[in-house]
């Protein structure tokens, strides 16, 4: 019965559910919470294990349990939060999100793991909570005669105000009953008086008599007066026919003592010693969301992008014609050009999503690798609104796991080191997001010992990837750890070293459209920073044109457009043109030759020079024959039966209808000549042709 | 006319539970996120029952409750609380708050919608 | 028995007749999207000598080969009275440039015969069969031996 969508939303809701469990905790310990901040903990537990159990997840309700009911003593002040406490809490909140994945993956949890969990969260709760006092209702069924028969039974029951006052109506009762076997009713009305003006619209002065007959106990009678059988002096007797009735009285049986209401009603009090409720907090509507199909959601991106290149078409031929400036039609095109523009911010903006939740899943990496290497760290998270394509969340997982590993085994020093060098024996390690001009830039910054390079030359040398003599700037060994297969093997420790490498986090970002910068200074720390196209689609670009064709360059790279005089450039030999910015030199390549198109003839001065940055080689000067325009452009996937292009990202189409080829800086400013890359081109190559 | 049932619980997942099993069952569902939620919408909706959650943020099922059988609109609505805790003492406070009647969380299909039949007379 | 050859002659395969080369080719119908005259396309660069360039098929990027050059024989010269064939197998599509296309062939399933075995080239890599038509012998095309998978896909 349960279908998988809703077993899908379920999961969906786990970890919404695990989020703002993680942000309470979080608060918690912070020393930020209030009972509010408690009770929505307490809540979140509660309803994993309340649908889980809609399911039969037996582990994760069973976990659940025991963990909503700590924390049920602790939003009722029977515990106090102390650090202890609070780590254990912790703890649980990441057992919890496992068995959660184990119950998706349909897989056994690891007892080794949840089992200690377990234990610590029950050692809070010791033998001071009652069991649960189960409100059993047995009923006896006396049969005086050996075979079963069927009987008849009286019914009597008199509603009173309680009856009325929950919503009970007698008539529902009765055709109930009478759902079961003949019936005859009869009321008696003694209870009323003749003045019937003094009759109160909510009391009961009825008293009804049913006599049922053909059943075979008072079973399914009972459990239609299950809700009111105490509100309305119920009696169920049994009707013999040749003897008078003789009253067996079958009564439920009760547990010894009474519940104590007046203690347990106590629970709902607040506890005085917590902060004020902040007001705000309880006022937090459940933001409304509306649940889309992904597909849908990528045809209308593709339909926004033709309709931004329908629009370019048009500006186009509207340029051509010519029309006179007093034409209204500008004014027309500009309005469509908005138009087109807010359509595909919104359009975009349903796919993204705030890297929040995957900032959540990274400190619990970080918290795990800090206690697997026996570190001090501090994750904190900047940022986290900051919204991304939805694709770009779920490929980043992986490599931001990896670094942040890498980060806390490699980068941060022990506190014994770190107290040497006058550190705070906790480190810590930053994640950061945010959006600048056009890309999303994502940076994981340690405080910690930096990279170093010595070793990492060192093993580069070893694996064969850089000649020993090489000399190398200090990015290009930084880059290093990026080159395939560089991993330090002997310090593959069981958290860093699963076989996957830097490279590996490279290509995937590198398949986001995105890049990777490093930056280290030796004792003070690394810092990682990967930009990311903000949207995977539609890039600003440059329109130029170079060797008689139109290509695109994306316009995130390039940080500035020279026209050259003279006298800014240089040359050393024949064919290496350098160009002198403010006081540095920057080599110039020439676009056309590395595309392998016609090459232009004009000299230098007459070109325009795009001055790009590089992540390996710094900075360079693309030389192009001239730039046209700078506009968005829709970037289409090439259908790629033709394997990679060098230099090449992709492609767009024009206003006219015409492809333009979008140039990758980085890749065509890859200087042939470097040992380096030679080598690196020459393992890319055995690498292929093993696959 | 089929029994119109407003169902108020903060788990997206339990909505979309009861709303299959209901309207499998010839019922109207209209659903609700939380108390504050469910009191709105009790207003207008006509409900011949409603079924609520006890813990909810914002407004719980004990205030959806009072609100409904303090409030000016069908205030004798037949009222089912949903809930994991069971005992007496669950059933005492169900009591206490004007609830009809009360389901245990995980509940059984067959069994939630026979307990509906009969409290709407449906 | 009767009923047997009846079902063989019944399962009728259609393909499109080419020339390439100065020799004859098919191409099995079903993986044929459309067939246009010959336009200009836009270069790619560093690419083998058979890829000629894409082009924009109502707003996709598609590659166009040269299918003469890929079997092995001298490269066309591309002018208007040239066809391309676009031709999709799986999620790949690429445009064939050929010398023409003749007719719609359809034969059935007992008609084709296996590939004689001679010297491995190019053009016996990519057939896999052979349909005598008259004096002719015309070859099938394998898609999937022209077109292999992108070895670089991970990239």
């Amino acid at each position: 019965m349960i279908d998988s969508a809703i077993l899908e939303a379920f999961f969906e809701e786990c970890e919404d559910l695990l989020v703002a469990l993680s942000d309470g905790l979080a608060d918690m310990r912070d020393g930020n919470a209030d009972s509010e901040t408690v009770n929505a903990v307490f809540r979140s537990v509660h309803s994993i294990k309340g649908a889980a159990g809609a399911f039969n997840l037996d582990e994760l309700v069973g976990f659940a349990h025991t963990f909503e009911t700590v924390l049920d003593e602790l939003r009722a002040n029977r515990l106090s939060t102390d650090d202890t406490l609070l780590r254990v809490l912790q703890r649980a909140g990441d057992i919890l999100a496992d068995l959660v994945d184990a119950a998706r993956d349909q897989v056994p949890a690891d007892r080794a793991q949840v089992d200690p969990a377990l234990s610590e969260l029950q050692s809070f709760l010791g033998t001071s909570v009652a069991e649960e006092e189960e409100f059993v209702f047995e009923a006896l069924t006396l049969s005086i005669d050996g075979p079963e028969r069927l009987g008849s039974y009286l019914i009597q029951f008199q509603p009173g105000r309680a009856f009325y006052a929950t919503g009970n109506d007698p008539a529902l009762l009765i055709s109930a009953l009478q759902d079961l076997g003949p019936v005859q009713v009869h009321a008696e009305t003694s209870g009323l008086t003749d003045d019937l003006t003094s009759l109160q619209w909510d009391e009961g002065y009825l008293t009804w008599k049913v006599e049922l007959a053909d059943q075979k106990n008072d079973l399914a009678i009972r459990d239609v007066f299950q809700f009111v059988d105490d509100l309305c002096d119920l009696q169920v007797t049994e009707i013999f026919d040749n003897a008078p009735a003789a009253q067996i009285d079958v009564t439920a049986v009760l547990p010894e003592t009474p519940p104590e209401i007046g203690t347990l009603l106590g629970q709902t009090e607040e506890p005085a010693t917590i902060k004020a409720d902040k007001p705000e907090k309880n006022q937090k509507r459940t933001a409304s969301t509306l649940r889309v199909d992904p597909e849908r959601v990528d045809r209308l991106i593709n339909a926004v992008g033709e309709l931004i290149i329908n629009q370019s078409v048009i500006s186009q031929r509207i340029a051509e014609a010519q029309l006179p400036n007093s034409s209204e039609l500008h004014g027309d095109l500009d309005d469509y050009k908005l138009l087109a523009r807010e359509i595909q911010e919104g359009v975009m903006a349903i796919r993204a999503q705030p890297v929040k939740p995957l900032f959540q899943r990274m400190l619990r990496i970080a918290r795990e690798a800090a206690e697997a290497t026996g570190k001090y760290v501090d994750l904190v998270t900047e940022g986290e609104a900051t919204e991304v394509d939805k694709i770009v969340v779920e490929r980043l997982a992986d490599p931001l796991t990896h670094m942040i590993r890498n980060a806390i085994d490699h980068g941060i020093e022990t506190s014994a080191i770190r107290a040497e060098s006058g550190k705070p024996s906790t480190g810590t390690l930053r994640l950061t997001a945010s959006q600048r001009s056009g890309s999303i830039v994502i940076e994981i910054i340690d405080d910690g010992a930096g990279l170093n390079r010595a070793r990492i030359k060192e093993t580069a040398v070893t694996k064969g990837l850089v000649a020993a003599d090489a000399l190398l700037s200090e990015q290009e060994i930084d880059h290093l750890l990026f080159a395939p297969g560089f991993s330090t093997a002997k310090e593959v420790t069981n958290l860093s070293g699963r076989g996957v490498g830097m490279d590996v986090v490279k290509t995937a970002i590198t398949a986001l459209g995105g890049r990777v910068a490093i930056s280290s200074v030796k004792g003070k720390g690394t810092t990682f920073s990967i930009t990311l196209p903000l949207t995977l689609a539609v890039m600003d670009g440059m329109i130029i044109h170079v060797g008689g064709q139109t290509m695109v360059v994306p316009i995130a790279s390039i940080l500035e457009t020279i026209r050259p005089a003279k006298a800014d450039l240089s040359q050393i030999g024949l064919h290496n043109h350098l160009l002198r910015i403010r006081g540095e030199y920057v080599p110039i390549i020439d676009l056309a030759e590395r595309l392998g198109v016609s090459p232009c003839s004009d000299a230098l001065t007459d070109r325009v020079l795009l001055l790009i940055q590089t992540e390996v080689a710094g900075q360079c000067a693309l030389a192009v024959d001239d730039i046209l325009d700078q506009r968005q452009v829709v970037v289409k996937s090439m259908q790629g039966s033709y394997g990679e292009i060098a230099g090449i990202s992709g492609a767009t189409i024009l206003g006219d209808g015409k492809i333009a080829l979008i140039i990758d800086p980085d890749a065509i400013s890859a200087p042939p000549t470097s040992d380096l890359k030679s080598h690196l081109q020459t393992q890319r190559d055995f690498a292929h042709a093993a696959t | 006319m089929s029994a119109h049932i407003l169902a108020i619980d903060d788990s997206r997942t339990i909505r979309a539970l009861l709303t299959s099993t209901l309207e499998a069952a010839g019922f109207a569902v209209t659903t609700a996120v939380d108390g504050v939620d469910g009191v709105e919408k009790f207003q207008s909706a006509n409900a011949d029952l409603v079924i609520t959650d006890l813990n909810m943020p914002n407004k719980d099922g004990f205030g959806v409750i009072n609100d409904i059988r303090s409030g000016a609109v069908n205030r004798a609505v037949p009222v089912l609380v949903l809930t994991t805790e069971s005992g007496a003492a669950l059933k005492n406070r169900a009591r206490q708050a004007g609830a009809t009647g009360w389901i245990v969380k995980p509940f059984d299909d067959d069994a939630l919608v026979s307990v509906i039949k009969r409290l709407t007379g449906a | 028995m009767q009923q047997l050859d009846d079902q063989k002659a019944a399962s009728q395969i259609e393909f499109v007749t080419l020339v390439a080369g100065g020799q004859s080719f098919c191409i099995e119908i079903t993986q044929i999207r459309e067939i246009r005259r010959w336009s200009p396309v836009t270069l790619l660069p560093h690419t083998p000598s058979f890829v000629l360039g894409v082009i924009n098929l109502r707003g996709a990027v598609i590659p166009i080969f040269d299918l003469a050059a890929k079997l092995g024989f001298s490269p066309i010269e591309p002018t208007e009275r040239h066809v391309m064939i676009i031709t999709a197998v799986e999620d790949r599509i690429v445009g064939l440039l050929v010398e023409s296309v003749s007719e719609i062939l359809g034969v059935s399933a007992d008609m084709v015969r296996e590939t004689p075995r001679g010297s491995e080239d190019p053009t016996t890599l990519a057939v896999r069969g052979v349909i005598p038509v008259e004096d002719d012998m015309i070859k099938i095309i394998s898609l999937d031996a022209l077109i292999p998978q992108s070895v670089s896909a991970a990239a």
